[in-house]
């Protein structure tokens, strides 16, 4: 048992970490909000190159062979800079979508009663009859409502949307402290009030549970892990932002902070998979 | 990430649970909370079967009398023993855990001839005397007065919430050796014989009705100076030691226990026909994902305790060299105390209102108890600075400032 990540995880994850600061910044962050509905194809291109959307994919069809805790760190640091695109659905259609793999052709899925998506996607995966659009409270996710029915999503699809849930939880933590650390108030850094700080301390304590959460269920695989996996990460993601937004003050509260992205991103990512009810009840009857 | 054992490590969980099995049915029934004697020798008695059957100090270094044993393999015995049911390690608590582990860390060779082995073999019993009445959350404030005399400490002053002080041979010490130094400065840490002359234990009563600690008087109460572990006056760092024994890896057994408790709670809700009620149903659930969560990360702090060279650090959580571990702990610690006693207060409502007010349970007992681990240890307060400070690196408050700018009127 060596429950850590290794020198190759390790690797990959600061790789993809650097590819992500020079391809997708808080500029181009910024430019993908002011420009709703538009995916950016070239850096699209860039992430298939790079073998983001082929990582799973055996090695003998063109993949990069790795498991699913890779996959989890990939999209954890997707998470992170709130990098826009049905990408786990792409990632998912590697094997079966020509073109997925490479970043040519973009791929969507239903999502729960949701499609992501669905106008600047050229494949969509699964039935999207019906499907109306809808004023999505994310700028950086247009959504689509279906009717009817809708299948459940496969475990992969719920553990990688849980890793950016994840990657977003640890990033507003980390902007809250940073914050907390540069304005001051009353004649010091707000950090130094226990009322900031503790709202900081619960927002490490959040994410590095639902850290637990995610990497043991990327390593097993198990479907009541997946479940746990999720309803933590959803938490972490959400409150986080939450309490991130309050440390920032009026600031917080304002389009120009990056904090209102998150929160709603992880209230859209919250909503493409199972309700907490279901989660729960699928949790309990696995005691 | 590696969640699978090793053959090796399968293979002493195997001989482990084998041996669980052969001695467990055998032992005595377990004493009743407030017999104290009693309650001592059971849990003496576990100790030493430990040690005979060579579980004794697994995790401990061999040159402490120790088993050498991984990280790993400690874990394996606390899930093992926890799940099998095997007594809690009781009043050897302070001695295991936290008392032995420092000495085996700063001790001379002497200390640790004299106070491990006795540990081990399970014939002494600790206990820890830091908190005193004016100084509790502000440990560093502590006034407990010891005095040279020749070749001993001349101990005067009082401490407070010294759990298991009535059956103890030896307390862990925290003294001002130097009152004119800055507080943190001028403290070290004794070796107290328990049944030196001038000690008085008056038993307090806890709110789960037992009497689980003491208040502890101290009138000139002579102690060796050849029992000061560390040096004179560098006794908070001694201190922050045996903390981080305390928090970081005291707890680590009772993950297991708590979810082996979720599985009888589901168990019992659908016997008695509790489980119809959604919202209750939905909170043991969400109870599962927390404790799975709850394992996972100690297992993840563990695997760190096992070393990662610093230039790699995942986060700043990690324990120092020597096996001392890291201040993730204070991570655990904060999410764990409150999963506990959000466990027992489901436990409760499993139990109906009659079950829930009924103090023969067993449940309701851990429930009153459950209310005591966002306290002791150092509470949730403490924790969260220790997190925000110590992990995330936000300044410390500055009270003083502070208050001269809201005399100023603030906004
Ligand atoms: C069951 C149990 C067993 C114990 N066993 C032992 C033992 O064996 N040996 C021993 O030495 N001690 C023991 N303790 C003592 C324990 O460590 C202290 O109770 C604890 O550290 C809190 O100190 P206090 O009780 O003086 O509370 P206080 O420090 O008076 O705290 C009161 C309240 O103020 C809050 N507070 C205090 N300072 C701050 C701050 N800076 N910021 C924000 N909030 C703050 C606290 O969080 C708490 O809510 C035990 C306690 C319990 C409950």
């Amino acid at each position: 048992m060596r429950f850590q990540l290794t020198d190759d995880q390790r690797a990959l994850r600061d790789g993809v970490r650097d590819l992500l600061a020079g391809r997708f910044d808080r500029d181009a962050l910024r430019t993908a909000v002011d420009t709703p509905g538009h995916l950016d194809r070239a850096l699209w291109r860039a992430l298939g190159d790079a073998g983001f959307f082929a990582l799973c994919l055996p090695e003998a069809d063109g993949g990069v062979g790795l498991g699913l805790p890779e996959a989890v760190l990939v999209f954890e640091e997707a998470g992170r800079v709130l990098l826009p695109g049905p990408l786990v659905a792409t990632h998912l259609a590697a094997g079966t979508v020509p073109g997925a793999a490479t970043g040519e052709r973009v791929v969507t899925a239903p999502a729960g009663e949701l499609l992501p998506w669905r106008d600047a996607s050229d494949v969509v995966q699964g039935d999207a009859t019906g499907a109306v659009p809808l004023a999505s409270v994310d700028p950086l996710t247009p959504l689509h409502k279906l009717p009817g029915p809708h299948a459940p999503r496969s475990p992969e699809a719920v553990l990688l949307t849980a890793a950016e849930q994840l990657g977003s939880a640890a990033r507003t933590c980390e902007l809250a402290v940073r914050y907390a650390g540069e304005r001051e108030q009353f004649g010091q850094p707000i950090g130094a009030f226990q009322a900031v700080k503790h709202l900081c301390a619960q927002m490490l304590v959040r994410a590095e549970l639902a850290r637990a959460a995610v990497y043991a269920a990327a390593v097993t695989a198990d479907p009541v892990e997946i479940a746990a996996a999720e309803l933590l990460a959803d938490e972490a993601a959400v409150r986080n932002a939450r309490d991130c937004v309050q440390v920032h003050g009026g600031m917080g509260f304002t389009w120009e902070a990056d904090v209102h992205l998150h929160l709603k991103r992880s209230w859209v990512r919250a909503g493409t998979g199972r309700t907490a009810r279901e989660t729960e009840e699928e949790l309990a009857a696995a005691l | 990430m590696d969640l699978t054992y090793t053959d090796e490590e399968e293979e002493f969980r195997a001989r482990l649970r084998e041996w669980l099995a052969s001695v467990l049915p055998g032992l005595p029934p377990k004493p009743s909370p407030n017999d104290w004697p009693g309650r001592r020798a059971y849990d003496l008695g576990w100790q030493r079967r430990l040690y005979d059957a060579g579980y004794a100090g697994l995790h401990w270094p061999a040159d402490a009398g120790g088993r050498g044993a991984t990280p790993t393999q400690h874990l394996i015995f606390l899930e093992e023993t926890e799940k099998a049911g095997a007594p809690y390690v009781g009043a050897n608590f302070v001695g295991l855990l936290h008392a032995g582990p420092t000495i085996a860390a700063e001790g001379t060779p002497q200390q640790r001839a004299r106070w491990l082995p006795p540990v081990l073999r399970g014939d002494e019993v600790w206990c820890q005397g830091f908190s005193e009445p004016d100084a509790g959350s502000d440990l560093a404030a502590l006034r407990t007065r010891a005095t040279r005399d020749g070749d001993h400490y001349v101990v005067s002053g009082s401490k407070i919430w010294t759990s298991h002080a009535e059956v103890a041979d030896w307390c862990e010490l925290l003294v001002r050796t130097d009152p004119s130094a800055p507080k943190h400065r001028g403290i070290s840490w004794l070796a107290m014989p328990m049944d030196a002359p001038g000690i008085t234990v008056r038993p307090l009563r806890t709110l789960a009705g037992s009497a689980e600690f003491a208040e502890m008087f101290l009138d000139d109460v002579r102690v060796p100076v050849a029992n000061r572990v560390g040096e004179e006056n560098d006794g908070w760092r001694v201190t922050m030691v045996t903390l981080s024994f305390e928090r970081g890896t005291a707890f680590v057994g009772e993950v297991v226990a708590c979810r082996r408790v979720l599985g009888e709670l589901a168990a019992q809700a659908r016997k008695n026909g509790r489980w119809d009620d959604a919202v209750l149903r939905r909170r043991l659930g969400r109870l599962n994902a927390e404790f799975r969560a709850l394992w996972r990360l100690t297992q993840w702090n563990v695997s760190e305790a096992m070393g990662v060279p610093p230039a790699r650090a995942e986060s700043r959580t990690r324990g120092k060299a020597g096996g001392v571990p890291g201040i993730g702990g204070s991570v655990f610690k904060l999410r764990y105390s409150h999963a506990r006693q959000e466990l027992f207060d489901a436990a409760a409502e499993v139990l109906g209102v009659a079950g829930a007010l009924d103090t023969d349970h067993e449940w309701t007992l851990d429930r009153l108890s459950s209310l005591s681990y966002t306290i002791a240890a150092g509470t949730s307060q403490i924790q969260h600075n220790i997190v925000a400070e110590r992990i995330l690196g936000l300044p410390k408050d500055r009270p003083t400032g502070l208050r001269k700018d809201l005399q100023k009127g603030g906004r």
